[in-house]
């Protein structure tokens, strides 16, 4: 029976129902539904949001800023914001819509592509059209524009970075073990057994952040079906069921089940992997150029710089991929925001162009896409060994889950661990996934 | 005083403060959530008005239906534990240690002002292999045993994370039955033993009964705070392997805060709210059956 108290109560629950829902459905399409423009109105300062986790960007801009950059830092001062990276999609959509985006920004990757949210609300700046209007477009090196390209579908993000990717390796335990730079997988796989016969770990794996071992079954991929193998995923010209698919997680699974990853290397994080690499526990290990930042600092490098090889990705025989096709990414998206652009932020977009690629090698030693404007001399061993090596590339790759919508990339990455410990089937990885990518298109 | 707490507007005015914080704090953002799990989208793509198809999704989301069962599987486990080995110590601290208990009581409790985090971080530590072991598996070797990865499977990730909430939370249940304990008045403790009730007797027939009412105060609180489990399994093993140790709150997080679409995780964030509910009810329902039986 429903009384007088209850009918009363449920009226009352269900206008604050109706209300909250009119409430949401007022909030829809109120934010970001403003247009970019092209030529924007400076704000009070240059703020930078970076990553927590990526302090050498903050460490630079900031260098500039009392260097090269004191002119247009005078005019308009830098002021630098951190986020942790696991929260940059959070705060950046959130701030995007309060109108409150800081002038130079992270962004996630899916973010800042034509169709994400970011892109399609005229968010992010078009560096090549403001580039070329300044001048200083031939400051960015061509393979790096191509990389931002690939990944963003559009020229949004700064290459703070130029990363290849392959395996570093221990010079020392090669030479000890007569082993030379392995050129197919099946030399690599061999290798590894030798190596682990010797006592050492094959690979120093970081397996609780994934994306190490991910990024092994897509260079896989990229050595077997070619270079374009993930985008034919994309485009729907392939499915990762595709035998060819299946056999690189199937390769990789095989690599964990021979003990080639080490004890443990599910829960290894980052800095305990680097760790073993650089103390000569491990005798390679799979990671980005940016680990020559651990590699030039002689606190952690206990086997020396010149006992430091990187070798690329070996190449799959009968595949249609090459071992010269790097995987390249130019860091994380470094985005600008139209509406903050104005003449003074224009200067600072000018000057970093000019002058990053400089500092970051003096300083870091980091290998950024921006040319370098002026010599610098003293560069490490390991960062010139670096530098010869983009030199020389003809063709890069991306790497498993660049073109994969965020829930993919996570999917990819949370399931890995699965897979190593034989919890899960190659083919249903790769069915999962597809699944996933079918699902968010 | 009567005449002031008889008087309407004077409750009004007293209450007025606190209720409109609490409806503007609380009230307002529930609403808000229920209304948005009818939507799709986000506050800078925009919302788009889906209907029930959240809803509908979240019953034929594989990821979805393993969170809940998680979270079911967690609460009902870690409830069991905590509870009884609450009123195990509740039990001691009454029975054998009586006035002494004090610095056991601390010492138990201790834990519970630990930060999750720093107690994941702590557990993932003892449990470790590989370069960096952990004790356990040195225990294990030590003993001739291989040493076992634990956060590589499920049931080794839930087992750890269920050992570290009884460590952490145990104490807190303990003092919490405790003072049910104390309530029970002596002498008919004494008459119950003076008619030959001791031991598991007394305890069963005496003793639970009649403190039933904390203890069913204790099982809501817990199934309630464990249902939410959010930050240990997110510390531990970052909800795996896998999604094998996601909870619904770390899914509705991932949805909201890492793919951006806020309409789905108010779906789920409101199938969490009926979870909550209906394990209160049946809490409820049968603590008031065995009141009147």
């Amino acid at each position: 029976m429903i009384t007088r108290r209850t009918r009363r109560t449920l009226v009352a629950v269900s206008m604050a129902a109706v209300t909250a829902v009119a409430l949401a459905a007022c909030s829809s399409g109120g934010a970001g539904s403003s247009g970019s423009t092209a030529t924007g109105k400076d704000p009070s300062s240059f703020t930078v949001l970076t990553a927590n986790e990526n302090p050498t960007l903050a460490t630079e801009l900031k260098s500039l800023a009392s260097g090269a950059c004191s002119a247009e830092n005078k005019a308009l001062p830098l002021k630098s914001q951190t986020v942790a990276q696991a929260d940059v999609v959070q705060k950046v959509t959130l701030l995007a819509s309060q109108n409150a985006l800081p002038a130079h920004f992270i962004a996630g990757t899916a973010m800042v592509t034509p169709t994400g949210d970011l892109g399609k609300n005229n968010l992010v700046l078009d560096y090549e059209k403001q580039l070329k209007k300044l001048g200083v477009w031939d400051d960015i090196l061509p393979a790096a524009a191509s990389t931002v390209n690939s990944v963003y579908g559009q020229m949004v993000s700064l290459p703070y970075q130029y990363n290849i990717e392959g395996i570093w390796f221990n010079k020392k335990i090669f030479d000890k073990l007569g082993l030379s730079e392995p050129t197919t997988f099946d030399e690599l796989m061999a290798d590894a057994a030798k190596i682990k016969d010797a006592g050492y770990t094959p690979f120093a794996t970081d397996g609780k952040d994934a994306w190490p071992v991910t990024r092994l079954i897509g260079d896989y991929i990229f050595r077997s079906v070619g270079p374009d193998a993930m985008k034919d995923i994309q485009d729907g010209k392939a499915k990762l069921t595709d035998a060819k698919y299946v056999k690189a997680a199937t390769e990789i699974q095989k690599m964990a089940e021979d003990g080639y990853f080490g004890q443990g290397f599910v829960s290894t994080d980052a800095a305990t992997a680097t760790n073993d690499f650089l103390t000569g526990k491990s005798a390679m290990m799979y990671n980005g150029s940016w680990l020559l930042s651990n590699i030039n600092d002689k606190t952690q490098d206990v086997i020396g710089s010149d006992n430091v090889g990187l070798m690329p990705f070996p190449g799959v025989s009968g595949g249609n991929g090459s071992i010269d096709q790097w995987p390249a990414n130019a860091g994380a998206a470094m985005a600008m925001n139209p509406k903050d652009y104005g003449p003074k932020v224009s200067d600072w977009l000018k000057c970093i162009a000019n002058n990053y690629g400089s500092v970051a090698l003096k300083e870091n030693g980091v290998v950024s896409g921006f040319k370098i404007n002026k010599a610098v001399s003293d560069v490490p061993a390991p960062t010139k060994m670096v530098q010869t090596k983009v030199a020389d590339i003809k063709e890069t790759v991306l790497w498993f889950e660049a073109l994969m919508d965020a829930k993919s990339t996570a999917l990819a990455q949370s399931n890995v661990s699965l897979l190593t410990t034989g919890q899960m089937s190659a083919q249903t990885y790769m069915s999962q996934l597809q699944a996933s990518i079918d699902a968010n298109k | 005083m009567k005449r002031v707490f008889g008087d309407r507007k004077t409750i009004i005015i007293l209450l007025a403060p606190t209720l409109i914080i609490y409806v503007l704090l609380k009230i307002v953002p529930v609403m808000w959530s229920l209304g948005l799990s009818f939507f799709e989208g986000n506050t800078l793509s925009g919302f788009s008005f889906v209907g029930f198809a959240n809803f509908g999704k979240f019953f034929t989301d594989p990821i979805a239906i393993q969170s809940l069962w998680v979270s079911i599987i967690f609460a009902i486990l870690a409830t069991g534990g905590q509870i009884i080995l609450g009123y195990l110590l509740a039990l001691l601290y009454v029975f054998v240690l009586r006035k002494g208990s004090a610095f056991v009581r601390t010492a138990v409790f201790f834990p519970m002002v630990l930060p999750t985090v720093a107690v994941a971080l702590l557990f993932r530590n003892l449990v470790s292999v590989g370069q960096n072991q952990g004790p356990i598996n040195d225990i294990i070797n030590f003993f001739g045993g291989k040493s076992v990865e634990f956060l590589a499977s499920n049931v080794g990730t839930m087992t750890v994370a269920l050992l570290m909430t009884y460590w952490s939370s145990m104490g807190f249940y303990a003092v919490l039955l405790y003072t049910g304990l104390l309530d029970i008045p002596e002498e008919v403790i004494e008459s119950a033993r003076l008619d030959g009730a001791n031991g598991v007797k007394l305890i069963r027939h005496i003793i639970v009964p009649l403190s039933l009412p904390i203890l069913i105060s204790s099982i809501i609180f817990s199934f309630n705070s464990t249902l939410k489990v959010f930050d240990s399994l997110l510390a531990l093993n970052n909800g795996g392997p896998g999604t094998s140790t996601t909870p619904l709150t770390l899914y509705m997080y991932q949805t909201a805060f890492n793919y951006s679409d806020y309409g789905y995780a108010s779906t789920i964030a409101l199938m969490l709210t009926i979870l909550c509910l209906l394990f209160t009810l049946a809490i409820f329902r049968s603590s008031s059956r065995k009141a009147e039986s």
